[in-house]
């Protein structure tokens, strides 16, 4: 009988740490597709995608934070997901966002509208 | 003699009220010291998880990345140097400038074109009133600089050193700031930034290398890479590939660089405006008490004056009238 275990998860952003604790399961999105991380993984580092990050929680509950420019190390049950820019999903103003994706309406910024439809697509997960 | 104390008063007034005002700054600047210490401490354990992360990167990948390598004979560097946006912090901008000056000297010598890339507005007019050239000027938020100015920035010079030096790019970043050692002391330094030394030699040896051309041990990253130190590196499996991921996480790396630097400087900044406005306060107060040493002279005088007028009248009078 295998204890389970737990990851020890750390979400932090560039300028502040967004969200630290343990979960059963790190779900993020890499260029190849969606990567599920449990504990007693590989090291792994991995380069994300702009788009959400879901760890699930040791209690059952479920953080989602939309992430841009990061990538996820793994190593000995120790999680980082480390990003330019993330903000959990109830920090997410959804209004705001929707304000900024009709003024990128037509501009030319592809990471800036990439970034605020994943900020929006976060937001409904709450 | 009255006229003299009416002008004696007014000057006891204005200077009173620039008392006020710079205790005033004094006071702003001291809790922003604070807010700038704490900013730089959120932005610990991001800088910590990238070193970490690059260390293991550097470690597997190739390693012929313009921002790694580096060139033999380099012959175009940038110079960031970073000052402020508002004066009243006595010479901090130009404590940065002169050597960032004397770094421009140094680089010249070595056969090295040197194009600076400007922060803060005072640093900004400064290029500008010498009429010099610049990579770029960046200006409104040296007192609370944000990750999208530092990104901006560090996006600005990754694509000079990614151009092809025949095209107008650089070979070399270098950073002129202030550090802030404590709330007393704060180091005008020069760094290296780029291209970053990553070679297959003892981890102690690669830090004191790095320690030596940053010409200072303090810096964020080394200070970090000496904490991550002592765990063997894990056997990391890269998604894509460990190119790619070295290919992500350097930019993110320099980002994270302009961005500790510029938190740092917003500390000095800070704190060498406070030091200015205390010492500005302390003048104020000591020329009011002159002023006012004099204005009470002035006032004694005025009425020895008119008692000795009055004096004079009455004897005069008693004179006449015993005639």
């Amino acid at each position: 009988m295998v204890v389970a275990k737990e990851l020890n998860v750390e979400v932090v952003a560039a300028d502040r740490k967004v969200w630290s604790g343990s979960a059963s399961i790190v779900i993020a999105r890499t260029p190849d597709g969606e990567v599920g991380v449990m504990a007693g993984h590989e090291p792994v580092l991995a380069v994300l995608v702009t788009g959400p990050v879901t760890v699930r929680t040791a209690d059952g509950g479920a953080v989602v934070a939309a992430v841009s420019g990061g990538f996820l190390s793994v190593s000995e049950d120790r999680v980082a997901v480390l990003a330019e820019q993330a903000v959990l999903a109830e920090e997410v103003d959804a209004v705001g966002v929707e304000a900024e994706i009709a003024q990128l309406q037509g501009a030319d910024d592809e990471a800036a509208r990439q970034w605020a439809e994943a900020r929006l697509g976060v937001a409904s997960h709450r | 003699m009255g006229a003299q104390l009416r002008e004696l008063r007014e000057r006891i007034r204005s200077v009173g009220s620039i008392k006020k005002i710079t205790r005033a700054q004094e006071l702003i600047a001291t809790s922003r010291i604070a807010k700038a210490q704490q900013s730089a401490e959120a932005a610990r354990p991001y800088t910590r998880a990238l070193v970490e992360a690059l260390e293991a990167a550097a470690d597997r990948a190739r390693l012929d990345h313009p921002l790694i390598e580096g060139v033999g004979t380099p012959r175009r560097s940038a110079v960031l140097v970073v000052t402020s946006d508002s004066g009243f912090a006595g010479a901090y901008s130009a404590n940065v400038i002169r050597e960032a000056e004397s770094l421009t000297g140094l680089l010249n010598g070595n056969g090295q074109e040197v194009r600076p890339y400007v922060v803060g507005r005072k640093g900004v007019n400064w290029f500008r009133f010498r009429s010099r050239e610049t990579g770029g000027e960046y200006a409104g938020f040296t007192g609370k600089p944000t990750y999208a100015d530092a990104r901006a920035i560090a996006d600005d010079l990754l694509e000079a050193i990614n151009t092809p030096t025949d095209d107008g790019g650089v070979d070399e970043i270098h950073v002129v700031s202030t550090h802030f050692k404590n709330m007393v002391t704060q180091q005008v330094r020069a760094r290296r930034l780029f291209p970053i030394v990553v070679e297959d030699v003892p981890e102690e040896l690669q830090h004191a290398e790095i320690a030596a051309q940053r010409g200072d041990t303090g810096g964020a990253a080394a200070e970090s890479r000496a904490g991550g130190d002592n765990h063997a590196l894990p056997l990391y499996d890269f998604e894509p590939s460990a190119d790619e991921v070295l290919g992500t996480l350097l930019p993110q790396y320099a980002g994270n660089l302009v961005y500790t630097t510029l938190l740092d400087a917003a500390a000095s900044e800070w704190a060498a405006r406070r030091r200015a406005m205390k010492s500005a306060t302390d003048n104020a107060g000591e020329l009011q008490e002159s002023l006012t040493r004099q204005a009470n002279s002035a006032r004694q005088a005025e009425i020895t004056q008119e008692i000795s007028e009055i004096v004079g009248g009455a004897d005069a009078l008693a004179t006449a009238g015993s005639e």
